[in-house]
């Protein structure tokens, strides 16, 4: 891949008080591809993923979207410039159904409240849009009911729907499978390999078959730093991930 | 103005700044722990300056009033947190707002029935019933001073406590983030009691002193509560350090805003607010 | 889209309304001689209630509580009784305009200022805007002071030579207000229900999200600031016509408290609610007057009691009646982490589209 990467940090440092939360970190999204961050808890993934997504602004260094920083912008001002996030803790809107919270994340995107005021065709676009992106999640047959009373795993689908929805030329999803069943985890799994052809994404993701199976080049953090990136053949043989995050992970495992 | 003139109000809008910052803290400091917005802490005040005229008449000692009335506050405080904001912590402010609103309508309707609608004061206690002559026509009340220093002592020991002790460390976390005060291993419940039980012995006592300053008349609650509420906006809500540079900047623009412009006075106190709102949503200090 | 509510609710709210707006019919066979004096109380009832709706739009549906919001009520009293000529009526026509003008600015200025403040600081802040202008308005020379400014003569409603509606005579005075309720009453649910609702539910449940899906969350809630100021400005100028002054005391904070009352006694984020909280709000006063002078601790006992005991308002009884409630939902409602004030009702059925 030759292409220019869409986004780009360069030393990002992100400290809390003393404690140096991200340390650092040079690392680059090519268009098209999934890039998997991994890494053990604390070693900074979620900061990494809020410095990217502009929700909180480094102590050092700078995020390139598309060669332009996205330092000093608002959260929305960034989500519009293409930038879309789930968060790690489910984030929809449990009185609007399953629909409603897509034209919510679509309306956005397509001129906006007024716009879909004034003008019927725009409302349409926006339910069609909406639509779509359920299709694409296998929620359709949910669309009218009540985000509240879905299943974790399908709020979680949702949570991508309305992601999508927003049109993003990047998606930045925080572990998207967490406390998910074998069964949903799958089923999630095979979703984010559908987009794989239409989207680039950044992927925080701790269950391991999924994120070898998914990712293009993978990230591997440790204590606020990047141990180790490559294409995801590389990192599946790298010493150096084995012992220090996939030894630990075993450890963990077998403990 | 001349220097000596300018010097009096100096110390007047430094003494009411003093007296504001001990109710200020007390609301900031049942925010920023609790998480509980107080509206009757004016009443408490109220109280306090109601307690000590009562006590004074009955009594003939306003020191002895003072020491009787403290812990008379206070247990009112605990029955008060104990019946009512118990049930509150956990739910959302417009409930805090609501529930202590009714607090305020019950305590000034009590106040009159117990001490009745009259406007009341307070001699000014030996043995700082003196006035220090400061030039041939101008004159300073000693007790004003006393109740500065007293002020500036309470304000020194609440840097220390926050500054030194384990129960300071605990203050400070908990204004930043109140669930780390939970994760800190602490019974939350002890603590808030007695957070709260300092902040209404701080606003009581305020009360106490001020009576023989002021006039001692029904509401006179509501309006410190909300002077009160510009301070801890200013300075910054959870900060002890914001509310004491808040009172004495509020207690000094009061004051002079009344000699120097006194078509506006009363509005000058929430023009800083809005120009501190427009550089620092947040607060001065936060 | 949002804020389906069960079938009863809207027979309950007509039956109302049907009772209320034929008052000068069977009033007087009921009171007699009082009737008069309840046309006068039903018709201050009516205009509370148009400035306690106002108030759940930010309240109940954005979730900005204000407790200043008296500051419009006054506004429009003082913009009325300002503007009018000294020694003739004004005209409806330009006065209603006026009234509105004046709040949406003042409460694009204030909700400049107030609107990036969250949670307790928009509480103090708003609070403190309110008195600001209640101490500009009690220490002008030309508003009155203390006494505040009598109104001489209503604005009129004519068609050219012609009295369309005679606002002094308190029947038609009432319908008129009644009038305004209504209409004030359907753009509300119009509002709530439409795609600008939905953002606004969307920042009530989580405004991070919102600003992460791409909405300037700040905009909207100031768009439903000056909305709400508006409405609440419109309630004042009814009321300052009805009383026949404005007066200081409609700005004071007091009035902002009163107003938050009629909301949880009503049941917030309904719209409707807050209608049955004003008249449930002035008839508990008007009896509580009648018992004892201390009737203030009567009140505020009532209001502590409805936060702790009916925190939804009798609107939550209406549409979620205690006694159809599962045990389930009775456990849900008493999670310690229900932070934000649980919205009325959940519309149970929703609108299926084919």
């Amino acid at each position: 891949m030759s292409q220019e990467p869409i986004l780009v940090t360069q030393g990002l440092t992100r400290r809390f008080g003393g404690l140096v939360a991200v340390s650092d970190v040079g690392f680059d999204v090519l268009p098209g591809e999934i890039h998997a961050i991994l890494g053990p808890n604390g070693a900074g993934k979620s900061t990494l993923i809020n410095l990217l997504s502009g929700e909180i602004p480094p102590s050092e260094g700078e995020v390139l979207f598309h060669g332009k920083p996205i330092q000093g912008k608002s959260v929305r001002q960034i989500a519009r410039m293409g930038i879309g996030r789930s968060h790690q803790k489910t984030n929809i809107f449990p009185r609007l159904n399953c629909l409603q919270n897509c034209e919510l994340a679509a309306r956005i995107h397509m001129g906006g409240v007024f716009g879909s005021w004034r003008s019927r065709q725009r409302a349409r676009q926006v339910g069609e849009r909406a639509l779509e992106v359920l299709e694409t999640c296998h929620l359709v047959h949910r669309a009218y009911t009540p985000a509240a009373d879905m299943s974790y795993g399908e709020q979680r689908q949702l949570q991508i729907a309305m992601v999508l929805a927003t049109a993003p030329t990047l998606m930045l999803l925080d572990e998207p499978m967490a406390g998910m069943g074998r069964e949903e985890t799958v089923q999630v799994t095979e979703l984010l390999e559908s987009l794989t052809d239409r989207y680039t994404l950044v992927l925080i993701e701790h269950d391991m078959d999924s994120v070898f199976r998914l990712a293009d080049r993978i990230t591997v953090m440790v204590d606020g730093c990047v141990l180790e990136s490559g294409p995801t053949e590389q990192i599946r043989a790298s010493e150096k991930v084995r012992d220090v995050y996939l030894g630990r992970h075993h450890e963990e495992a077998t403990a | 103005m001349d220097l000596a003139f300018f010097g009096v109000q100096l110390l007047n809008g430094l003494q009411y700044g003093l007296l504001l910052f001990l109710i200020a803290s007390g609301l900031t400091l049942i925010f920023g722990i609790m998480g509980i917005i107080n509206l009757a802490h004016g009443a408490m005040y109220m109280i306090g300056a109601y307690l000590v005229w009562d006590l004074t008449m009955r009594l003939g000692n306003f020191w002895l009033a003072i020491v009787i009335a403290i812990p008379i506050a206070v247990a009112l405080g605990l029955v008060i947190e104990r019946l009512f904001l118990d049930t509150l912590y956990k739910r959302d402010h417009l409930y805090q707002v609501l529930l202590t609103f009714g607090l305020i309508l019950v305590i000034n309707e009590a106040q009159r029935i117990i001490w009745g609608g009259d406007v009341h004061s307070v001699a000014i206690p030996a043995p700082f019933d003196a006035s220090l002559q400061l030039t041939d026509n101008l004159q300073y009340s000693v007790y004003r001073l006393f109740v500065m220093g007293v002020c500036l002592a309470l304000a020194g020991v609440i840097y220390w406590v926050i500054r030194h002790t384990r129960l300071g460390i605990i203050i400070r976390a908990g204004a930043v983030n109140r669930d780390m005060v939970e994760g800190l291993g602490i019974n939350v419940r002890t603590l808030f009691t007695l957070i709260f039980s300092v902040g209404v012995a701080l606003t009581a006592f305020a009360g106490m002193i001020a009576a023989p300053l002021t006039s001692i008349t029904p509401g006179m609650g509501d309006s410190i509560l909300i002077t009160c509420f510009v301070v801890v906006v200013i300075g910054g809500i959870g900060s002890i350090k914001g509310a004491f540079w808040g009172a004495i900047l509020i207690g000094m623009a009061e004051t002079f805003g009344s000699v120097l412009i006194p078509s506006i006075a009363s509005m000058v106190i929430y023009l800083i607010m809005a120009a501190v709102l427009l550089v620092k949503p947040r607060g001065l200090f936060a | 889209m949002l804020h389906r509510y069960p079938k009863r609710v809207a027979i309950i709210m007509l039956v109302l309304l049907a009772t209320v707006a034929t008052f000068p019919l069977w009033g007087p066979a009921v009171f007699g001689s009082q009737s008069d004096f309840m046309l006068e109380k039903l018709t201050l009832m009516v205009i509370l209630a148009l400035f306690a709706m106002s108030l759940d739009l930010l309240v109940g549906i954005v979730g900005l509580v204000s407790l200043g919001h008296a500051l419009f009520f006054g506004l429009g009293a003082y913009t009325l009784a300002l503007a009018s000529p000294e020694f003739d009526a004004a005209s409806m026509w330009w006065m209603l305009p006026l009234v509105m003008l004046v709040a949406a600015v003042a409460a694009l200025v204030v909700g400049l200022l107030v609107i990036r403040t969250k949670g307790i600081f928009f509480i103090m802040t708003t609070l403190a805007f309110g008195q600001m202008l209640y101490y500009l308005i009690s220490t002008a020379p030309f508003a009155g002071g203390t006494d505040g400014v009598f109104i001489m003569f209503r604005p009129t409603l004519t068609a050219g030579e012609t009295m369309l509606l005679d606002l002094d005579n308190p029947q038609s005075f009432f319908y008129f207000c009644l009038a305004m309720l209504v209409v004030g009453f359907l753009f509300l649910r119009w509002l709530t229900r439409s795609y600008f609702g939905q953002v606004l539910d969307g920042i009530h449940d989580n405004e991070h999200r919102m600003q992460a899906l791409g909405y300037a969350t700040n905009g909207y809630k100031l768009v439903a600031f000056v909305i709400a100021g508006v409405l609440a400005a419109i309630a004042g100028m009814l009321a300052a016509m009805q009383y026949g002054f404005a007066n200081p005391a409609q700005l004071g904070w007091h009035t902002s408290g009163e107003v938050l009352m009629m909301l949880i006694l009503g049941g917030m984020g309904t719209i409707f609610g807050p209608i049955l909280g004003a008249f449930a709000y002035e008839i508990l006063l008007y009896t509580y007057e009648h018992l004892t002078v201390h009737w203030p601790i009567l009140m505020g006992l009532t209001i502590i009691a409805a936060v702790l005991v009916l925190p939804r308002g009798i609107a939550g009884v209406i549409t979620d009646p205690p006694w159809r409630r599962k045990a389930t939902s009775a456990e849900e409602e008493e999670t310690p982490d229900d932070r934000r004030p649980r919205r009325g009702p959940l519309p149970r059925a929703r609108r299926v589209k084919p």
